[in-house]
């Protein structure tokens, strides 16, 4: 049934419970220790985020890293293209003004001036589809409790990483309240696409108020069953040989990639052979 | 108003992580200071909360427009400066992870600007000292009205720092921040009306929780002058850190500096400089870049007879990027078609 007090965060969520099953398939890459993962994402987003903002073509080879990852971890493609493209348009916006701003002329094809404003727009546009699929591949091969496990061993504090498993376990149960809540809402209000304040603020107050009991009730329940303080986690994380490897070998090609331009040789040579 | 990925130089995205990890270290560590274990599950639903929450718009009167809550006051108010940051944080990790809002090196940006702000300026320099220990009405709906409004001012300007900063987006300062603030100003006074109505239906309905919030969380001056001079602390670090990283690299801070003071490196040590130029050298597929204005292309030969700083048009040069750039991409994309194929046949 359609809830059109819902927005589309609302529908996104379903992609939490998605990529969550994807993240439970059973691959090389899902095997990985988590931290090896990690460290190879942040490698990568950092030397994407290098380049300088008039680079196009030397970026091109990075593409190979989201595209074997999925490939191998036998992640759907469609998936991450529509996500992909979907996601937050500030990054867009904000570039757009580029193009306005530096119209000097940078590429010529033929008879065609390309400026220098649409080059390092094309550039943001790139770097948001590298760094955007590179984080989503990283959680769905992952899943959310095992980064979490992960970031502990990293040094993360504990707060956080206990905040961090809580909050997730209980988006679930918060989303579906809030989405019944508006559910009903919409159904007394036949006409109305949105709420009004009117209606919005006892409705979140309400769902607030449930809230702080449930926190209460939880509170009990698990001093029923000898909390003590302290959350403990089972996971027994172990980096061998496949965990070197693939960090390792993800590196030095990110390195490779970054200080020699491979797609620049390639054009020259096929440029250099039409000549 | 999430900082982007796309945006951000890496020594402005390091330098914010080292100061987000700075405070959600000292974080950490108050609110297991705290010790009150009750907190543990009530943060963690409360997080859910906000999150639960941002999934229904309500419509802003008189505009025809519709937001959604941002949440960091609602937080800070409910558990404090301290625990209020880490939900808030954590709230940004997922939606970094999960929806691709902002990406992971913003992530620091992020967290900078939607929680530091609201949880350590605005609540402890504003709310509080409007709300006081004995709340009413009016007092809520003052502070949590003019907390909002000065919290998302600087967040607003802290996106627009971090991306002059970066100088990815070609975006002037003066330009980038007119456009910002206004808009932020309304966000602000919509977020803080909604604020304090929700604080106030909670007081109404149980004046103990706002109590209790108010009462367990003793905030004196001393250490919120504590935070912000280790914040000052880790950015000068970080800065310095990373600064030779910035001058290898002709992007970011480096570019940000050529704009201002016209100069493209404040003076620094020659020696250190000379090796860095051979790093630079290799490092930048399109080398400094202080020229945009200087070659129209008829003047591309005679550039290229002076080492020829990129974009001094050379057509050759730039048709060979495009179409070698182009055929990576198909390579790339072919690669993954073919391991999709024979993993299907497998």
């Amino acid at each position: 049934m359609p809830n059109f007090f819902m927005n589309n965060t609302g529908r996104d969520v379903f992609d939490i419970g998605y990529m969550d099953t994807l993240a439970s398939g059973d691959s090389f890459l899902h095997r990985l220790d988590p931290r090896a993962k990690l460290i190879t994402t942040l490698v990568f987003i950092a030397t994407v985020a290098s380049f300088n903002k008039y680079a196009l073509s030397a970026m091109t080879p990075f593409f190979f890293y989201p595209v074997a990852l999925i490939s191998f971890g036998g992640l759907p493609y469609r998936y991450f293209l529509k996500k992909v493209l979907a996601v937050s348009p500030f990054a867009v916006l904000v570039g757009i003004f580029n193009p306005l701003i530096d119209t000097a002329i940078m590429i010529r094809i033929g008879p065609i001036g390309i400026s220098g404003g649409w080059v390092s727009f094309a550039s943001i546009l790139l770097r948001f589809i590298l760094t955007v699929s590179a984080a989503l591949v990283l959680i769905s091969l992952t899943g959310f409790n095992a980064t979490c496990a992960g970031l502990m061993k990293f040094g993360i504090p504990r707060p956080l990483v206990n905040q961090l498993l809580f909050f997730y376990r209980y988006i679930f149960v918060l989303v579906d309240e809030a989405e019944r809540m508006a559910r009903a809402s919409s159904l007394r209000a036949i006409r109305a696409k949105i709420i009004g304040l009117r209606t919005f603020i006892p409705l979140i107050g309400s769902l607030l108020l449930r809230t702080l009991d449930r926190a209460e009730r939880i509170y009990s329940a698990m001093r029923c069953r000898g909390f003590d303080g302290h959350i403990r986690i089972i996971r027994s994380m172990k980096a061998g040989y496949g965990e070197i490897v693939f960090t390792g070998g993800w590196i030095a090609l990110f390195v490779l990639f970054r200080f020699s331009n491979f797609p620049l040789s390639l054009g020259t040579l096929i440029t250099g052979y039409f000549k | 108003m999430h900082m982007a990925d796309a945006l951000l130089s890496p020594a402005v995205g390091t330098t914010m992580w080292a100061a987000t990890g700075g405070l959600i270290a000292y974080s950490a560590k108050k609110v297991r200071q705290e010790l009150d274990e009750r907190k543990i599950p009530l943060m963690g639903v409360l997080g859910a909360f906000i999150f639960a929450s941002q999934m229904i718009n309500f419509s802003i009167p008189a505009t025809g427009s519709s937001g959604h809550l941002g949440g960091g006051m609602i937080l800070a108010i409910l558990l404090g400066p301290y625990a209020g940051f880490l939900v808030m944080a954590s709230v940004l990790i997922v939606q970094a992870l999960f929806f691709a809002d902002g990406g992971l090196l913003a992530l620091g940006c992020n967290i900078f600007n939607l929680a530091f702000f609201p949880c350590f300026v605005a609540y402890p320099l504003i709310y509080r000292k409007i709300v006081g220990n004995k709340p009413s009405q009016g007092k809520i709906l003052a502070g949590s009205l003019i907390a909002a409004i000065i919290g998302l001012q600087l967040g607003a300007f802290g996106v627009v720092l971090e991306t002059v900063f970066s100088g990815i987006s070609e975006l002037p300062f003066g330009a980038f921040v007119l456009l910002m603030q206004p808009i932020h100003l309304a966000i602000g006074i919509v977020e803080g009306l909604v604020t304090a109505a929700v604080v106030t239906f909670v007081w109404k309905a149980r004046p103990e929780i706002l109590e209790a919030a108010g009462r367990s969380l003793p905030i004196g001056e001393v250490e919120i002058k504590k935070v912000l001079l280790g914040l000052a602390a880790a950015a000068l670090i970080a800065g310095a850190a990373l600064s030779w990283f910035a001058s290898s690299n002709p992007d970011g801070l480096e570019w940000a500096m050529f704009k201002t003071s016209g100069k493209e490196e404040l003076q620094t040590d020659e020696s250190l400089h000379a090796s860095l130029a051979v790093i630079q050298e290799k490092t930048s597929f399109l080398p400094d870049y202080g020229f945009k204005k200087a070659k129209p292309v008829t003047e591309a030969k005679h550039a290229d007879e002076e080492t020829a700083p990129w974009p001094a048009v050379d057509p050759g040069t730039s048709v060979s990027g495009l179409i070698g750039g182009g055929l990576t991409l198909l390579m790339a994309a072919l690669t993954g078609l073919g391991l999709k194929r024979r993993q299907g046949t497998a």
